[in-house]
């Protein structure tokens, strides 16, 4: 056990290229949790995405241990954690089981808006910050101009900032030294009754579920019977232990330490982020603050495109809800993707990572239909149904009407480019609640239909303010909408992956939108094809791909017949990609690049 | 087995040429000299081979390709077309030499016909200097019309080639090049639209874009005004791009088309026989030091692919017997029901008569629709 007043626990916030992964990991060698060898992968980003994108999707911990220079030895909790507004929430708990935060701003580059978010974050969690002004020994690093920024953008003083370089080893032990100095030891009584929040979980393949906990009150030991306050399920813990980052068993973790334990659990569903874990006997009054139940907000098909990897698909999701409590799946059939299943996640961000991993792990090739939200269906009759899936749209004459999910979003945006995001959210249906401006930035609160966020909202975000907008949103409860389920057809059949539900006064411009995509992405046939997009039997936009008039090979002799062959083996090949519907050969580009579309057209 | 009773095609190829073509992507060579001893010798010895593993096969055609096959001397002409004799024998046999229309090969016409070159096909290419000279050919159109002049009087059948829908070219001007062309009085005409290879000099100018070849409708167009000219003119289509008096088709073409058997000798020749597809080494210097076959037997499947794909570039298209007895398969239970349907809906595919066959409509979409009946 260790006490209070040496334990540090506390996160990095940084800009993605800022130095987060490498200043984590100067500090896990410096320290000497791994030798030179083992570090010359980066450590705490665990998952090729997580490593590609640059964000961390699990929180990851690891403990440090510490000799000073006034000679005492320290406890040092570094807690990574993800770094995206589809895990605001796990974000929000991460930051909760710390007292305080390095921020690694890059020397030359200043202050990014995406970091404002996660300080703002930080700050609201009373966290003490420490300003890392990193990669100081670039040619064109300007640290005196980055302190400046530091206390006009984020007003914080910056005076003290530590000066480092991750990459060469310069400043490691000052950051460490700040680390102990700035950032306050964590409160707690060990005599208490156990209180312990559940900071995330992941499966093991080896230890079972592994949960990743900081004890507020109390001790946390082996055999202890313990009991999750909001799941409600009880269980006997079997291991406690720390990350160094490689796996080391304790004794126990006593109040104001961050570790892990196992209790045998198979299903990670009973474990949920924010819980509070007591025992069973002589349990906490009351439960830790800051729970919710995790829902999943955005819904999509995902469908083989080999039907005959269906059950490998059912196989791959199965593994991967192992890890991953927070998206949802059941089955689904659709007239022309066959079987497949309709899956819930946190966010647009949460759904490609899925869709990525079963591409990437799995090795599965996937339609994905379009994404979409849940709407709560008022019907006529008094009853009220929730609407996943737009092909589940009910008959028209039975709605009375139709609520959808808002949420408030919040904006951060270099001025240069507010013109712009604000004709976004106007677009977007959005409704202005609030403008302020924070030196040369502006702050807009809007509030947005969630349907419309979910479909490409974010990726124009990116592309209009060239990557300096950062975005945080929050559900705000539903709202009756002039909603409408619009259809595509093609060659009269309506294609069901390509339904969306979407509003009257956008339907036209998003049909419209969408046949000129199809007409380019739908190959020609040998008749012509048109492509409707109609709201019950109404056509609102049409377009029509022409008949190909003439497609043959000039010369074709003795010596050319293998390879002809081959060409036409190849396209029968290519044809097991597509998706038939009436008499119409779809390839699998067309649903993404179609569901994929932006607002230029 | 009623297939040793078959007539069988023999195909020879001569690899070198004078220069290399920008369109062409046949197994061509450009070298300084040829040991044309050596080549006579490895050419009847793989004939050779071949004839052992063809007994009491009689050849009904034989086609000198390339290459071109006109810079060989009548000596090794003849030394080949009497080993053939000697191999398998000849029934009737239609022999065909590929000839530049030069004057230097020219002089060489008589004596082909004295070794035993019944027919010849002549690469003419097109009737204007100007587009002669963007096809990459050595010959003008002044010498290309003397060769073909010495031609049909020295062979009883004569063909030529010409290239059509060129970058440029309108259809204005090709009506006037093919009434010119028609007015020579061949039995045989291979009309080719101009098709980008993959490989080729041309492939590479159309990357760059500095190529730009005639667009679907105007393609399209020319290609019917051909096959209206050619049927005027008693010589009509017999496949895409094969026109002739009926009853002057080419014979070592046909066994092609119907997916006879063929045998094919030299370097990079293709051969299907009993079953197997048959390949040469194509360098020519590799081929020469080892001119043995690569042997690879064709499933049932396949081979009933490439007789669709081949048979249905015959207007006469596909005999549903003869169909059954070269691949053991029916035909009706190879093809796709719903492409078969769909296509003969949209009036581009008929069947009656135990024949399966292209419309007008079709012939045009063939690719498509071997694609959707395919499938």
């Amino acid at each position: 056990m260790t006490d209070l007043a040496h334990i540090r626990n506390f996160s990095i916030i940084a800009h993605i290229d800022h130095g987060k992964s490498t200043l984590a990991d100067r500090l896990i060698q410096r320290t000497g949790g791994l030798t030179d060898r083992e570090m010359s992968e980066q450590v705490l980003d665990n998952m090729d995405i997580e490593r590609e994108r640059g964000i961390t999707i699990k929180a990851q911990t690891v403990r440090l241990e510490y000799t000073a220079k006034n000679g005492e030895t320290y406890t040092l909790n570094l807690m990574d954690t993800p770094g995206h507004v589809d895990f605001a929430y796990e974000v929000s708990r991460s930051l909760a089981a710390c007292e305080g935060a390095l921020l690694v701003v890059d020397a030359a580059q200043g202050v990014e808006a995406q970091t404002l978010a996660n300080v703002y974050q930080s700050i609201e969690h009373d966290h003490e910050i420490v300003p890392v002004i990193n990669k100081i020994d670039l040619p064109a690093a300007d640290p005196e101009k980055v302190k400046a920024e530091i206390e006009d953008i984020i007003g914080l003083d910056a005076s003290e900032a530590v000066l480092a370089s991750a990459k060469s080893g310069i400043g490691i032990d000052d950051v460490l030294e700040a680390v102990v100095n700035k950032i306050p030891p964590p409160k707690g009584d060990r005599d208490a009754p156990l209180e312990a929040m559940l900071v995330d979980s992941w499966y093991d393949p080896y230890l079972g579920v592994v949960i990743l906990v900081r004890v507020v009150n109390g001790v946390i030991r082996k055999g202890l019977n313990i009991k999750f306050m909001a799941g409600g399920t009880e269980h006997l813990i079997d291991r406690v232990g720390c990350m160094r980052p490689k796996i080391e068993t304790l004794d126990e973790i006593a109040a104001g330490e961050i570790g892990f334990i196992t209790a045998q659990i198979k299903d990670i569903s009973e474990t949920r982020v924010g819980d509070t874990i007591t025992t069973v006997k002589n349990p906490a009054k009351a439960a830790l603050p800051g729970f919710k139940e995790v829902q999943p907000v955005v819904f999509c098909g995902l469908f083989p495109v080999d039907a005959a990897d269906f059950e490998k698909l059912r196989d791959s999701i199965s593994k991967l809800r192992l890890n991953d409590a927070s998206f949802s799946f059941e089955m689904e059939t659709s007239a022309a993707l066959g079987f497949g299943f309709r899956c819930g996640f946190l966010g647009l961000l949460h759904l490609e990572i899925i869709q990525e991993r079963l591409t990437r792990e799995y090795d599965l090739d996937l339609i994905t239909t379009a994404p979409s939200v849940v709407y709560r269906m008022h019907m006529t009759d008094g009853t009220t149904q929730e609407l996943h899936n737009p092909a589940d749209y009910p008959d028209v004459v039975k709605i009375d009407f139709v609520e959808e999910p808002w949420i408030e979003a919040v904006i951060y945006v270099p001025d240069e480019y507010l013109g712009s995001l604000l004709k976004l959210c106007q677009d977007r249906r959005g409704i202005q609640k609030n403008l302020t401006y924070v030196g040369g930035r502006a702050q807009i609160t809007y509030e947005l239909p969630l349907n419309e966020v979910v479909f490409d909202f974010y990726d124009r975000l990116k592309s209009i303010s060239r990557g300096y907008a950062s975005f945080d949103y929050h559900q705000i409860g539903y709202r009756e909408g002039d909603l409408v389920k619009m259809s595509i057809l093609v060659n009269n059949e309506p294609v069901d992956a390509l339904s969306m539900i979407v509003h009257r006064g956008a339907a036209e411009a998003r049909g419209r939108h969408m046949c000129e995509r199809l007409k380019d992405l739908i190959p020609r046939h040998l008749f012509k094809i048109p492509i409707q997009a109609a709201i019950g039997g109404k056509v609102i936009a049409r377009e029509t791909i022409a008949a190909l008039r003439k497609d043959v090979t000039a010369k074709c002799y003795g010596g050319d017949i293998s390879r002809k062959r081959k060409l036409l083996d190849k396209q029968k090949e290519g044809k097991k990609r597509m998706r038939e519907y009436g008499s119409v050969s779809i390839p699998q580009e067309a649903f993404i690049a179609a569901l994929r579309m932006g607002d230029e057209g | 087995m009623p297939e040793i009773a078959q007539p069988l095609a023999l195909y020879v190829h001569w690899p070198f040429c004078v220069s290399k073509c920008p369109y062409c992507d046949f197994n061509s060579h450009v070298r300084e000299r040829v040991d044309e001893a050596a080549w006579r010798k490895a050419l009847i010895a793989d004939m050779e081979y071949e004839a052992r593993l063809t007994p009491g096969r009689r050849l009904s055609s034989l086609f000198f390709g390339g290459g071109t096959p006109s810079l060989m001397t009548p000596g090794t002409v003849g030394a080949i077309i009497e080993a053939a004799d000697r191999l398998w024998g000849f029934a009737d046999a239609e022999i065909t030499l590929e000839a530049n229309p030069s004057s230097v090969e020219a002089e060489r016409f008589a004596g082909f016909a004295a070794a035993g070159v019944n027919r010849v096909s002549l690469g003419l290419q097109a009737l204007d200097d100007t587009a002669l000279k963007a096809l990459g050919r050595a010959h003008d159109l002044a010498e290309g019309l003397a060769a073909l002049d010495v031609a049909q009087r020295h062979f009883p059948r004569v063909s030529f080639d010409l290239i059509y829908a060129r970058e440029g070219q309108t259809p204005e001007e090709w009506e006037a090049e093919l009434t010119r062309a028609l007015a020579f009085g061949t039995e045989h005409l291979s009309l080719y639209q101009l098709t980008i290879e993959p490989g080729t000099a041309f492939a590479t100018r159309a990357r760059l874009g500095r190529l730009t070849l005639p667009e679907e409708d105007a393609s399209l167009g020319m290609f019917e005004m051909t096959r209206a000219m050619t049927a005027a003119a008693g010589l009509p289509a017999y496949e895409v791009s094969n026109h002739a008096r009926p009853g002057a088709e080419s014979r070592h073409n046909l066994t092609y088309w119907r997916y006879g058997d063929y045998v094919g000798v030299g370097p990079g020749a293709h051969g299907r026989r009993g079953g197997m597809a048959t390949t040469r080494e194509r360098l020519p210097e590799t081929w020469l030091k080892t001119p043995v076959a690569s042997e690879t037997p064709l499933e049932a499947n396949t081979r009933a692919d490439e007789a669709l794909m081949m048979g249905l570039r015959l207007l006469e298209g596909i005999d549903e017997a003869a169909f059954a007895a070269r691949t053991g398969l029916a035909l009706g239970d190879v093809i796709s029901a719903s492409g078969l349907a769909e296509t003969t809906r949209l009036g581009l595919v008929a069947r009656t008569k135990g024949r399966l066959w292209l419309t007008d409509t079709g012939q045009p979409l063939l690719n498509a629709v071997i694609a959707r009946l395919m499938a």
